[in-house]
Order: structure tokens, then sequence, then C-alpha cells
């Protein structure tokens, strides 16, 4: 099925919520710094950041630099705006991150058409201006 | 080993509303359906409403999706005059057969005599489902799912689906032969949504909704209310009908699945999978019994693509040969025969929640209970066991298996 282009959902519909184990990585976002939970006792990485280590039950977090790039684990095209109905072609992603074992961000990608989206495409990182002064890591085809 | 509590209660009575299109049971309330499905599963029973003394709920004893159940309303209004029982399972419909297991907890610890397991589910327009994940500002959690547009749950659900046919060559026609087996099983029931059956283009016209899922691999819609009841096996036999007896049963889950798509971060096999693994093991575990075992399969189906990962996580077929097995015919139910096909267990005999109504499970336990009582519309002949499991979603998930008596 032929889509066009993927494009990322506008930033002025999209808010978001924090606390204090998820702030920093939206505080890293805010200056282009892409990072992940990672546990500062035995390096287990998760995301979302959440209270504990899982590997190690550690509660003391890092925030490493990633490189921003990636690899699609799975998507979806979808073709609506979920806010207001109108067409609107956008892929959903799942990304695997470089550079954080295990940790995943959910994104869109753009810099192709939709139908060209594929599992094991690479990507690098594409900050997207949100709600509230916050920003959005999305994603770019490599 | 064998579960301490196996054929120690049955279920004996199971009630319905109508099934509404979705928003069409106003001005009818939440409770108004409720008692009437508790009601009609008291009767079915041969019971009197004031005999019910337990409430075991499952989806956090939500009524619907934003609605609550509340025991004592529900006891005011309908004149019980005790209870020794109220629990519900945690998450959402995933508990669906897991709550009649919590029946029997709360039986076996004799708390309660005959217990009540109940959903209701009325979408006016500000409590549609497919809006209430994407309608206000998310938490912190969903902050790292929904900005990516990923705002209903077959959204999600198609992510899931599209990884199964990366890594197996799931071919999107077993997607279709999903929903046109179980809705040839609708055209002789009176109260199924859909009946008419199903061509490939018609299908193949319903909207792309988030490829590769389309709209009509999405469940109904529906308003309605189920309720059953679940005794203990002594009082089971003096009911009205032959007791459906729970024969073993399981909720919980692993945490490779955890909170699901509602977290993405599922490794493989378990991504591309309907998170019943552990539960699956242990119903089988638990009854010594495997699929192959079953006369008939309610397969909770919210997607169409749900039922082919669970028929893997359950056993019918090996992980990643879904898709072959659902093509080869093996979910039909052969009406001349009255059994499956091509030496398949038949899935969804009442047509499921794709075809017939969706009340979040429920719909599934009642064909289970008609089929091991023998009375169900399409009978499986001399069906002994029926397998019925609730919908992949965040853990709790859960599975049953009731036995004629
Ligand atoms: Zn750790």
């Amino acid at each position: 099925m032929a889509y066009g282009p993927a494009r990322a959902l506008p930033g002025d519909q999209i808010a978001i919520t924090t606390n204090p184990d998820t702030e920093p990585f939206w505080d890293a976002a805010k200056a282009h710094r892409l990072t992940a939970c990672q546990c500062a006792d035995c390096g287990h990485f998760r995301m979302p950041p959440s209270p504990y280590c899982p590997q190690c039950q550690s509660r003391n977090k890092g925030w490493p630099t990633l490189p921003g790039t990636g690899t699609v684990f799975s998507y979806a095209i979808c073709n609506k705006n979920p806010k207001t109905g109108e067409d609107y072609v956008y892929v959903p992603v799942v990304v695997d991150l470089d550079g954080a074992p295990g940790a995943r961000l959910n994104a869109n990608v753009s810099g192709c058409e939709a139908e060209d989206v594929h599992i094991g495409m690479k990507v690098t990182v594409d900050w997207t201006a949100i709600t509230d002064g916050w920003v959005l890591p999305n994603f770019r085809k490599v | 080993m064998v579960w301490k509590n196996q054929d120690t209660c049955a279920i004996v009575g199971v009630g319905a509303t109508d099934y509404y299109r979705r928003g069409q049971s106003w001005p009818r309330t939440i409770n108004d359906m409720a008692g009437e499905a508790i009601l009609n599963a008291c009767a079915d029973a041969g019971i009197d409403v004031k005999q019910i003394d337990g409430f075991a709920y499952y989806s956090t004893a939500g009524a619907g999706y934003l609605d609550k159940f509340d025991t004592a309303s529900l006891m005011e209004t309908l004149g019980i005059p005790h209870v020794g029982f109220s629990a519900t399972l945690t998450s959402g419909g995933g508990g669906c057969p897991g709550a009649i297991g919590l029946a029997t907890a709360g039986l076996m610890n004799e708390d309660c005599t005959y217990t009540v397991t109940l959903m209701a589910l009325q979408q006016l327009p500000q409590h549609r489902l497919g809006v209430v994940f994407g309608a206000s500002a998310p938490n912190p959690e969903n902050s790292f799912l929904q900005p990516s547009g990923l705002v209903g749950p077959g959204h999600l659900m198609s992510v899931l689906a599209r990884r199964h046919m990366h890594l197996y060559g799931t071919q999107p026609e077993a997607f279709r032969e999903v929903v046109q087996a179980t809705r040839a099983n609708t055209h002789n029931r009176p109260k199924a949504v859909r009946r008419n059956s199903l061509s490939n283009e018609e299908y193949n016209g319903s909207p792309m909704l988030a490829d590769p899922l389309r709209r009509l691999d999405f469940c109904l819609e529906t308003d309605g209310a189920v309720a059953v009841i679940t005794t203990t096996m002594d009082r089971a036999r003096d009911c009205r009908h032959k007791p459906a007896v729970v024969h073993g049963v399981t909720h919980g889950g692993q945490r490779e699945w955890g909170r699901a798509f509602a977290w993405m971060g599922m490794p493989d096999p378990h991504f591309a999978s309907s998170g019943h693994q552990y539960v699956a093991d242990r119903l089988w575990e638990q009854t010594g019994l495997s699929a192959g075992d079953m006369d008939v399969a309610l397969i909770y189906d919210h997607f169409s693509c749900m039922v082919l990962m669970q028929l893997e996580d359950y056993g019918f077929c090996a992980k990643g040969e879904g898709s072959d097995y659902v093509l080869s015919g093996k979910l039909r139910y052969d009406a001349t025969t009255r059994g499956g096909t091509h030496g398949g267990v038949p899935v969804n005999t009442h047509g499921g929640n794709l075809n017939e109504a969706y009340i979040i499970g429920m719909t599934h336990i009642v064909e289970g209970v008609e089929q091991v009582r023998g009375t169900a519309i399409n009978q499986v002949k001399d069906a002994e066991f029926a397998l019925v499991t609730g919908g992949p979603a965040s853990l709790p998930v859960s599975g049953m298996v009731l036995r004629r008596d």
C-alpha cells in the first residue's frame, strides 16, 4: 500500500507529564541530549525510568549520553491524526536504542515513505518541540 | 501438580442483557443492565438473588472502562442481605476467566456460597475506549508511549502483529481467516451483532486503521451486561442445569510481558506473543491436559492477531506456526459433524468479541458453560472440556478449563 511520506505528529498537540523518576530524561531531551535510565550500580538499562533497578533493586540511577541512534524493532502505519481525525500519515516505531541494551523508545519516524519503514531500519534522533517547553525524541531514517 | 481445588466449584448460572451497539443502551444505566444480568443468572441457576453472598470481579471491578462496580450499590438495589466476599483481580479484561478462580478462592475459604462475576459495558460518547487512552495528558509512564500516536489498543496491538509477521512470516490472510472463521458461527445466533458471512472483498475493503490491522480485525463495541454465578460442587448439583465444573483456572503472567503494549519493552519471543505462556503452562500443569484435549476453545478476541498468538501460547500449534495453523482451516466449526475441521479445535463457536458481542470476555465464559452443559447453539458433539481465555493485555491475563459434569 502506498501511504506517502511519514511525518511526526505535530508537537503542539503533544503533552507529557513527569515525576522525579522520569524528569532527568526529559531535562536531557530539552538540551537535545538522548539518555536512558541506567542502574548506577550494575549498569542495567531500563525504560521508562522507574524507581528500582529490576536486576539488583538499587535506587541509584545514571543518565549517560547515548549516541542518539537506534534500530526499528517494530512499527505500525497510521493514517489519521489522533487528535483531529484528519488524514495524516504517521508511523509509530518501537526503537532499540544504541548504547543502551534492552532500552526502547516509542516515537514517530520521518525521512522516508511510510511504506518503506521496516524492522531493522537504522534511525537517528530528531527532536520535536512539544507543549510546555518540553522536547520529544522522535527519529529520522539514517 | 494437580490443583487442590480442581472440580470443587462450578458455574451454575449465566445471564445477560440484550447486546446493543455502542452507545445505544441509553437510557438504561450500568446498574440497570448489571442487575438484569444478575437476575437472569439467578433464574438460570434456579436460586433467589437473596442467596448471592459473594462478588468476584476482574478489571479492577471496572464496569466498562471508566465506571466501577460497587458491591454495596448492587446489594442496595437488588436486596442482597449480606456479603462475605467482595474482591477483584487487577488490571483489565485479561482477568476475565481468572475471576472465576477468585470466586473459587472465596467459596473454598467458606466466605460465601453463591458468587457473582459480572461485567457491564456502556460507551456513551464520553466513555469510548478508543479515545480513553488519548483523551488527556498522559501520566509519567504513559508519556513514553502516547506521544507516538499509539492512542488506542488496536494501534498498540498492530505493533505486536507486525513483529510476529517479521519473525515468522505470518500472513495478513491469517488475520482475515480468524475473523471469517468465527463470523461463520453467528448466522444462527439471534443476539449476535454481526451475522452476515464475511467475504474476502468485504474484509479487504475494510479500512486499514493501523497497518497491518483493519477495522474488521478490531472487536465490536457493544453495550450490555453479562453475569455468571459460581458455587461449590455440592450446591451446584441442586441447581437447574448441569454444572460447568471449574477444572482448572490460572491468572498472572511473567515480567517479560508485564505491561505489554503499554510498555513495548518485551524481549523476543514475548513481544510477538499474547503474554499467556505462563498462565497457559500453569493451566496445563494444573489439569494434566493440553491444547489437543480441548473440545472447544473460547479465545479472547479483542483483535484478530491475538487469537493467533494465543493459539501458539496455549500450544494448539508451535510458536511461530500460528499463521499456517489458522490458514489450514483449523479454527472452523463444522455444523454437519458438530466438530472441528482439518484436525483443529473449533474456536469461538459463539462468534466472539469480533462478531457476536464484546462484553470484555464474559460471552466466552457463557459459551464455555453452554458447551459443557450441551446446550450451545453451535454445540460441539460430546464436548467435555472447554478452554476460556482472557484478553492479552497488561498482567494479569488468565485462562480456565471448564469440564462437563
Ligand atoms: Zn542494578
